[in-house]
């Protein structure tokens, strides 16, 4: 058994014949294989086995017709793969997803970061305020979605309509359901995607409670006499926040970038939930879905999943192999 | 940003204080009031789109499409006949919410006791035993939290319509807690390790084996932590959607609550005010357990952040 092994070699060293009398350390051991056990099943049964399954599926000729009578190695296939590869809507919607996700991700985190400043010292209500600023995270996603979605109708939302009255908009903006507007700068009309721009905007809203609580927690681990000693060598507040606490806080925030990053890549709910996917927001999630449950062609589906955990996997590794760099080259 | 320009050496800071606008003062002064500006930007963006919520909720259809830029309601005009007519079975003539709310509070329910029983032991076993293997499984945990569920959503589509699942709820159940058990096992290892070692010993000396210093000391000590996992993965279960959509969409008597606001939301016939008046009796319930528990959820799920 190797768990005798490495336990007791890692424990004492002091061997005795494990045989009639275990050891503590082999007790242990078989305990805590006992205890774990059931969480890795689940995480095998679930998880790993349906994710290697799907990696089978992007290479069978497989539709949700005849989804049950498949076997597990028939109709094998380059085809899905042509497919999905072949299609136009593909670079178009990586290009989106890519867009969606730095701009949300760089938003939902510098909104954390300006709310986590702005609420670091106590004031009068703050935990209130604190707590307030959690619920777009914590409210169910179709919730908050149906409300923005409201909010923002050309015909009785409350935007528009304020918009038209304070601002002197001429006509009702279709902030979901325009693919590109114009906006009128110093005489200038500037091209923006609308939609796109209004699922970011809603992303930032979203998730910037994340990167809030984690900034937070961090800012107020940071040690006081630090910025003590900033202040008595004349350090103005913006000084000592570019030289003090953003040093501080650059590795809560590197690993905040990467966890938006894969969760943004994957996001399905917020798109589909407020655009459905059309205006321009198609991110490539959405395109695995209509795949799926429009065109009905499991296999391509599947296909196209895969892709884009191997896109995400490929970013992450640039991100991380550009973050040891600099880190080696700091040293 | 310029690099620091400190002040002459020797100079006190009160030298620097005095000089009527220095950058120091000048930028306090500026800092001081941007920090109340973000404040309130902050309180009015995070609660302005719920007081439209309850807000829409409360107003008659005819009243909204007629002034569609009020922020107040006209006490005259208030009424709570949306919230009936959400609330009330579709053979009622109404639209339902009440049997969603039924199914998702089954399913967050279960997958709460479910996750638990299997999470608790497994932190236990991650944070305090030492057995072959227990590295990797850390680093198999933190693979499943951040994987794609979209990725993982075709294969279970696939299964559950084989095995013709599809439309019960047990699929799902299994699913949220697949998904919540690797966070779960996280939160409750960070506590189990505060913990100190001596109590645990002091009881394996006088006498208890393992599993009844887990029952006796460990699980005590934990409870604060149990519960914050245990909201955590009620929010999870209750506001999931994508495998709701997936599983469920064809039997509105099973839909959770999430599914059926989206699901009714996407037709007309559905008054906007009545939808409003869903989504608050969807959202209250989890807003309330997260206020209550705000404290403990938040250091559950960012301990580990401030060590940097």
């Amino acid at each position: 058994m190797p768990t005798s092994d490495t336990g007791t070699t890692r424990r004492s060293g002091a061997t005795t014949s494990g045989r009639r009398q275990p050891t503590m350390a082999q007790r242990e051991a078989r305990t805590g294989l006992m205890l774990i056990s059931p969480t890795v099943v689940i995480i095998l049964a679930i998880v790993l086995v349906p994710l290697a399954w799907s990696v089978l599926i992007a290479f069978q000729r497989i539709r949700l017709i005849n989804v049950a009578r498949t076997g597990l190695f028939e109709n094998l296939t380059l085809a899905n793969f042509a497919t999905v590869l072949g299609s136009d809507a593909l670079w178009d919607s990586l290009l989106t997803t890519l867009v969606y996700t730095a701009g949300s991700t760089l938003l939902a985190i510098f909104l954390g970061l300006v709310a986590a400043l702005a609420l670091r010292r106590p004031f009068f209500g703050r935990s209130f305020v604190r707590a307030a600023m959690l619920i777009p995270y914590v409210a169910p996603v179709v919730a908050v979605t149906f409300v923005w979605k409201i909010l923002l109708n050309p015909e009785f939302g409350i935007v528009n309509s304020w918009g038209r009255q304070l601002f002197g908009w001429d006509d009702p903006v279709a902030f979901l359901t325009q693919a590109s507007g114009e906006i009128s700068l110093f005489g200038l009309d500037i091209p923006v995607p609308t939609a796109l721009l209004t699922v970011i905007a809603f992303e930032g809203w979203r998730y910037f409670p994340f990167a809030f609580l984690f900034i937070l927690a961090r800012l107020q681990a940071v040690p006081a006499t630090l910025e003590e000693a900033a202040v008595i060598d004349g350090a103005t507040p913006s000084q000592r926040f570019r030289h003090i606490l953003l040093p501080q806080l650059m590795p809560i925030i590197a690993v905040l970038v990467v966890l938006r990053t894969i969760w943004t890549f994957n996001e399905f709910d917020d798109i589909f939930l407020l655009t459905g996917g059309v205006a321009g927001t198609e991110v490539v999630s959405i395109r695995v879905y209509e795949l799926l449950q429009v065109q009905r062609n499991v296999g391509a589906a599947a296909a196209q999943s895969v892709l884009m955990a191997a896109v995400l996997i490929i970013l992450l590794g640039a991100y991380l192999w550009l973050l040891r760099r600099r880190g080696e080259e700091t040293q | 940003m310029s690099t620091v320009d400190s002040p002459a050496a020797g100079r006190p800071p009160a030298a620097v204080a005095r000089r009527p606008w220095s950058r120091d003062r000048v930028e306090r002064l500026i800092f001081g009031v941007l920090r109340w500006v973000a404040i309130a930007f902050f309180l009015l963006a995070t609660l302005l789109p719920f007081y439209y919520m309850v807000l829409l909720s409360v107003r008659p259809i005819e009243d909204l499409l007629l002034r569609p830029d009020s922020l107040l309601v006209d006490f005259s005009e208030l009424t709570f006949s949306t919230y009936a007519e959400a609330l009330r079975p579709v053979t009622d003539a109404g639209q339902g919410f009440l049997t969603f709310l039924g199914n998702s509070a089954v399913v967050a329910s279960l997958s709460v006791v479910i996750a638990l029983a299997v999470a608790i032991p497994g932190a236990y076993a991650v944070s305090r035993l030492s057995f072959f293997g227990r590295r990797q499984v850390s680093v198999l945990f933190l693979l499943v939290y951040l994987f794609p569920s979209i990725v993982l959503a075709i294969p279970l589509f696939v299964l559950l319509t084989q095995m013709q699942l599809r439309g019960s709820l047990i699929g799902l159940v299994l699913v949220y807690i697949a998904q919540t058990v690797p966070v779960a096992v996280y939160m409750l290892r960070n506590y189990f390790e505060t913990i100190p070692v001596a109590v645990e010993e002091a009881a394996l000396v006088d006498g208890l084996n393992r599993l009844g210093v887990i029952r006796r000391i460990s699980l005590p000590l934990a409870v604060p932590s149990i519960m914050a996992t245990a909201v955590f993965v009620f929010m999870v279960a209750w506001n999931e959607f994508l495998f709701a959509l997936l599983f469920l969409v064809e039997r509105r008597d099973r839909w959770t609550v999430s599914l059926g606001l989206a699901q009714l939301s996407g037709s007309i016939e559905v008054p906007t005010t009545v939808l409003m008046a869903g989504s608050v009796v969807i959202t209250v319930p989890i807003v309330l357990l997260f206020f209550f528990t705000e404290r403990l959820l938040s250091e559950g799920l960012t301990s580990g952040a401030d060590k940097g």
